[in-house]
Parts: structure tokens; sequence; C-alpha cells
């Protein structure tokens, strides 16, 4: 399996945009290389704007140039690109509803070496909960491409959320990414899981060692945590009775406290939450992180089993 | 395009209209919006080329953006008196249901608006993406924009002039409100914020200061000045010396009404000091 970073799927993707769509221009706080924007630069020097470490300017100003028809790509750390400027999203972007996109790297414990004060997990809920936005978690660099490509032809704030390390690059590379749309990835009758971002392979890795002990696993891919696409998981959940969910995130304001608000409102269901729980991260290698922290394909598999012993 | 006499009659009739709207509601920001009625009445009906048939992306016309959205009354009124909308709106300021929200948005699709304020210090940022895109769209248009003196305590801002003096952000004409007073009392009790003219030089700006902003001739002559100056490469400020509650002799030389509204007594005093000129909404 080829292992490419999802950040370098998001600046292919830019590249390409740069040179499809005139509207595109793209903004970065001094991480040009880190957010892979350096084709895109050089291609279009005259709509690349390097804005220097002053994210809630960046923000601004990227609101400021809707007015005029372009559409603007910010480009920094999830931290950076959430936390340190939720004040001008709210207003600028969300509130004022410009066609703004924050594409966000390293988010997650997976940026690994840097440690908790750049480990964004927080980033998914702080999102969602804004009237207007998009919120999209894509899997691997194949759909990072795709999503950052398709969210130029969406009219409306998005924030697109991708990580740092090389993780397996398995789905199609001519897969059409749509918003709002779950991908599913496995059929099975005994649990759902339902996973987001990095821990979709994850899931899949899962699925085959639940298949090895005769479970057999629904896998879906909710790249887009919003808007959910309720249909897709409640006829999974119908068929299953039982839910897992997955992702680099607090469990506080997640993809699994999405997925209970909506199964305990139309259809009350077992859930066991695979995600951070109300904890900071630390330094060491991404992989060895998300081990210690439950996060991984092991604690899908645990989860499975738990929550099928609760039907 | 209108006489001094009859600017002169707007900014009355606009005072008046603030005065009303906030009293009709007991809430809103009369101070600074007293304060800037000659600015707005200038910009809207001698400054700016604009189309009162509102285009949000304003291809080819000046856009205004208010960066302290505290002083909306003003801004609102000016609008109307404009022809944005219908005058009689200005009553529904502040109610339910209402587009004349507290602080402007875009939200109630209310024609003028471009973008939400009131969480202070972020306008100027959005100025420089309007003037950037204009730059991109090959549109010789300019940009306007309104700021408090107390929001400059707002780091933001200062990111934002550094850029746009870094980056030669030269069709963007922004005037700080210098009232020197703030919510709490003077900018000098709360925070002070030192020698601005130098501070705004030193950030790369080129700064014209109007001493008298409350007078509509001055105001006209800096702001045409300012035009002149566009194009040279840098970003341009004014910072306009107000008097905050101007018109309104018991409102004035105090901060107490930044955020309070008049009572019913204290408004049949200050309508008198500013009798009808275009008929009230």
């Amino acid at each position: 399996m080829e292992l490419k970073d999802t950040r370098s799927g998001f600046g292919a993707g830019l590249t390409e945009l740069g040179r499809t769509n005139k509207e595109v221009v793209a903004l970065c706080a001094d991480l040009t290389g880190s957010l892979k924007m350096n084709d895109f630069q050089d291609e279009n020097p005259e709509r690349f704007f390097q804005i220097g470490i002053a994210e809630a300017n960046m923000i601004g100003i990227a609101a400021g140039m809707t007015i005029g028809g372009k559409i603007p790509f910010t480009g920094t750390f999830a931290n950076f690109s959430t936390a340190r400027v939720y004040d001008q999203i709210r207003q600028g972007v969300a509130y004022s509803n410009k066609n703004v996109k924050i594409c966000a790297s390293h988010a997650g414990l997976t940026l690994g070496e840097d440690g908790a004060t750049h480990q964004t997990l927080e980033d998914i809920g702080m999102m969602k909960m804004l009237p207007h936005m998009v919120v999209i978690n894509p899997c691997d660099y194949n759909q990072t491409k795709a999503a950052t490509i398709a969210i130029a032809d969406y009219v409306g704030p998005v924030y697109l959320r991708f990580g740092r390390p090389k993780v397996p690059n398995f789905t199609p590379a001519d897969q059409k990414f749509e918003i709002g749309k779950a991908l599913h990835l496995k059929k099975g009758d005994d649990v759902t899981i339902l996973a987001t971002g990095h821990l979709v392979w994850e899931s899949l890795e899962a699925e085959k060692t639940l298949n090895k002990e005769g479970i057999s696993a629904d896998v879906i891919n909710i790249h887009t945590i919003k808007p959910l696409d309720n249909d897709a998981i409640i006829e999974s959940v119908k068929r299953t009775k039982c839910v897992v969910t997955a992702e680099e995130h607090m469990l506080n304001g997640g993809l699994g406290d999405s997925i209970a608000q909506l199964l305990s409102r139309k259809l009350p269901t077992p859930i066991e939450m695979v995600g951070m729980n109300d904890m900071f991260g630390e330094s060491g290698p991404p992989m060895k992180l998300m081990e210690k922290y439950g996060i991984d394909r092991n604690a899908i598999v645990d989860s499975a089993k738990k929550v099928i012993a609760r039907k | 395009m209108l006489n001094i006499a009859e600017l002169k009659d707007t900014v009355v009739q606009v005072r008046r209209d603030i005065l009303r709207m906030v009293h009709a509601n007991s809430s809103g920001h009369p101070g600074g919006s007293l304060g800037c009625a000659e600015y707005f009445t200038a910009l809207y009906f001698n400054i700016m080329n604009h189309n009162t048939n509102f285009s949000m992306n304003a291809k080819n016309e000046d856009v205004f953006l208010l960066s302290n959205g505290h002083i909306s009354p003003v801004f609102y009124s000016v609008l109307a008196r404009s022809g944005y909308f219908n005058i009689e709106e200005l009553s529904t300021f502040r109610k339910i249901n209402s587009r004349l929200q507290g602080h402007p948005t875009t939200h109630e699709g209310l024609e003028g608006i471009r973008m939400a304020s009131g969480s202070l210090g972020q306008g100027l940022s959005n100025a420089i993406g309007v003037a950037l895109t204009k730059k991109l769209n090959n549109d010789n248009s300019l940009v306007y924009s309104l700021h408090g003196d107390g929001e400059l305590q707002e780091g933001q801002v200062w990111e934002a002039l550094m850029y746009a003096a870094g980056n030669n952000v030269d069709n963007i004409i922004s005037t700080i409100d210098y009232n020197q007073k703030q919510i709490d009392g003077s900018l000098d009790d709360v925070l002070p914020i030192g020698d601005l003219k130098a501070k705004l030089e030193s950030f790369g700006w080129l700064v014209l200061e109007e001493k008298e902003g409350n007078n509509i001739e001055a105001i006209i002559n800096t702001l045409q000045a300012a035009k002149k100056l566009s194009g040279s490469g840098k970003p341009i400020v004014i910072i306009m010396h107000t008097e905050m509650g101007n018109g309104v002799d018991f409102m004035m030389g105090t901060h107490k009404w930044h955020g309070s509204a008049p009572n019913d007594e204290q408004l049949s005093d200050a309508l008198s000091q500013n009798p009808v000129t275009l008929g009230d909404y």
C-alpha cells in the first residue's frame, strides 16, 4: 500500500484548482511548505498571499476577498485555523456567510513530536457548531485532493481538515467527492463502524480482524461531519443495531457526538466511541501516540465487541 | 450631488434618526454615531462612487466597511437616506424580526451591508481583502473603512496595518474616529494609545489628520485629499478628531452616551436642538 500524507493531497488539489479556476486565491500564514502550497504559489504568484504569522488578519482578509468574487483558500495548522481565529471565523466567515475555505493541516494527535500545543483535537467541534459551516475530514491523499477540488464549486464557508503523517492511500484516484455523501466501504450486519479521517483506514483493518473472529462489520467513511449523511447512517444502523464511532478528535464535540445526537433522536442505539477522552496529547511518534491514547484499530475491535454485547 | 447646505441638512436629519432609533429601543450607541454623522454623510453623498442598487460584489464601485459596528444607527440612517432601503425601515432598528440588527450584518440581507461587524478589530483586515480583490479584478475603485480609536487596542488591527503597508495596498482609505473615549472612560484612562500619528507613520501608512471631523466641508476636503493620494504605493489613514455625541449639548464632552439611550425628556431636548430638515421616518 502506497503511503502518502493528506496535506500533500490538499496541495495537489490546490495546484489543480490554480490551473482550472481563476477565481481561486490562496492565503498562507508562514507555513507554505508545511501545507504543500508551494506549487500553487509558483504557478500563480499573483493569486498567492503570504500573510505572515498573523492568522486573525488572514481570516479577515480572506473574508473580504470574497467581495468581488474570489474564492479564498486559507492554509495553516488546524490549531491556528480554528481556536486562534474562532471569533474572526464566527463573525466574518460563518455569520457573514462568506465563500471562504479554511484548510487546516496537522490536525490531531498524529502531528506527533510537536506535542499538545499543536495537537488540535477540538477543531471539528468548534467548527461544526458554527451555522453555515461545512466540516470535512477526508481519510487519505486521494480523497483530500478530491475534496479540495470539490469545495471550490460549493458556495459557502467550508472547514477542510487533514493531517501531517504519511498514511495508506487507498481510495480510488478517480473517486468523485460529494460533500455530505458518506461512502460505504464494507458491508456487514453485526456492527456499524462510522469513521472519519485517519481512522477510516484503521476501521478497515479492524474489520479484517473482526471478520476473522466471525463478526461482520459495516464500515462507512464519514468524510463530511456536517452536514451528516443521516440516511446512510440510519440505513446501516437499522440492520446492525449497534455503532462504533472512530475519530482523531475529542469525544466531546466530535463525530461520535454528532452520531449520538442523530441516533438518540431518530433511532436510539448502543454506541461506543473511539477518540480522545477529555485529555491533552503529548510528544511522540504519531502511531505510538494513537496506540497509547486508544485511537486505533485495536480500540475499534474492542469497542465493536463491547457494543455488540450491549445489543 | 448635494451642495453644502443640503449636506448640512442631511447631517441634522441623520442626527434625528440616530436619536429616535436608540430612544425607541432604549438601547444602542448614540455617542459615536452622532460623532460620525458628518463623515458618513460626506462619504455617501459626496465622496464615494457607489450604487444603491445593491450588489454584494461591488464591481467597479467604491466599498465602505464599518469596523466599529456598534455605531450602526448612523450607518443605517445614511444607507436609508441615500436610497439603499426605505427610511421607514429605520423604525425596526433592534426590534425582533428586523434587518437592522444591533450590529450590522449581511445575515438579514440588508442592502448596503457587506460584512458583519461588532466584535472589534476585524474590519481593517476585511477592507484589505476587498482592496486586494479589486486589484486582482483590475477594478480601480477604492475601499473605505471606519474604525473606533478604542478599537485600536485590539492586536489584529496592527497585524492588518503591517500587512497593508508591507504589500502596497494603496487603494484603501481608512479613517479612525478619534474621539478619545471608550465605554469605561477616556482612552488615556483605559489604555493609552500614545502618539497615534507617529505609530501609524512608523507602520508605513500615509497619515492625514483632520482636526475638524464634525465640519462637513473640512472632512470632504480631507477625504478628497486622501483620494488623490491613493495609488501611490502606500495605504492611507485619516485620524479624524470628532466629538462623541456631537450636535446634542448634553451628550458632548463625556463618554456616558457611548452606549446609553436618551429618555423621553432627553430625546425631546436633543431633537429641539436638531429641527427637522428632510423629514422624519
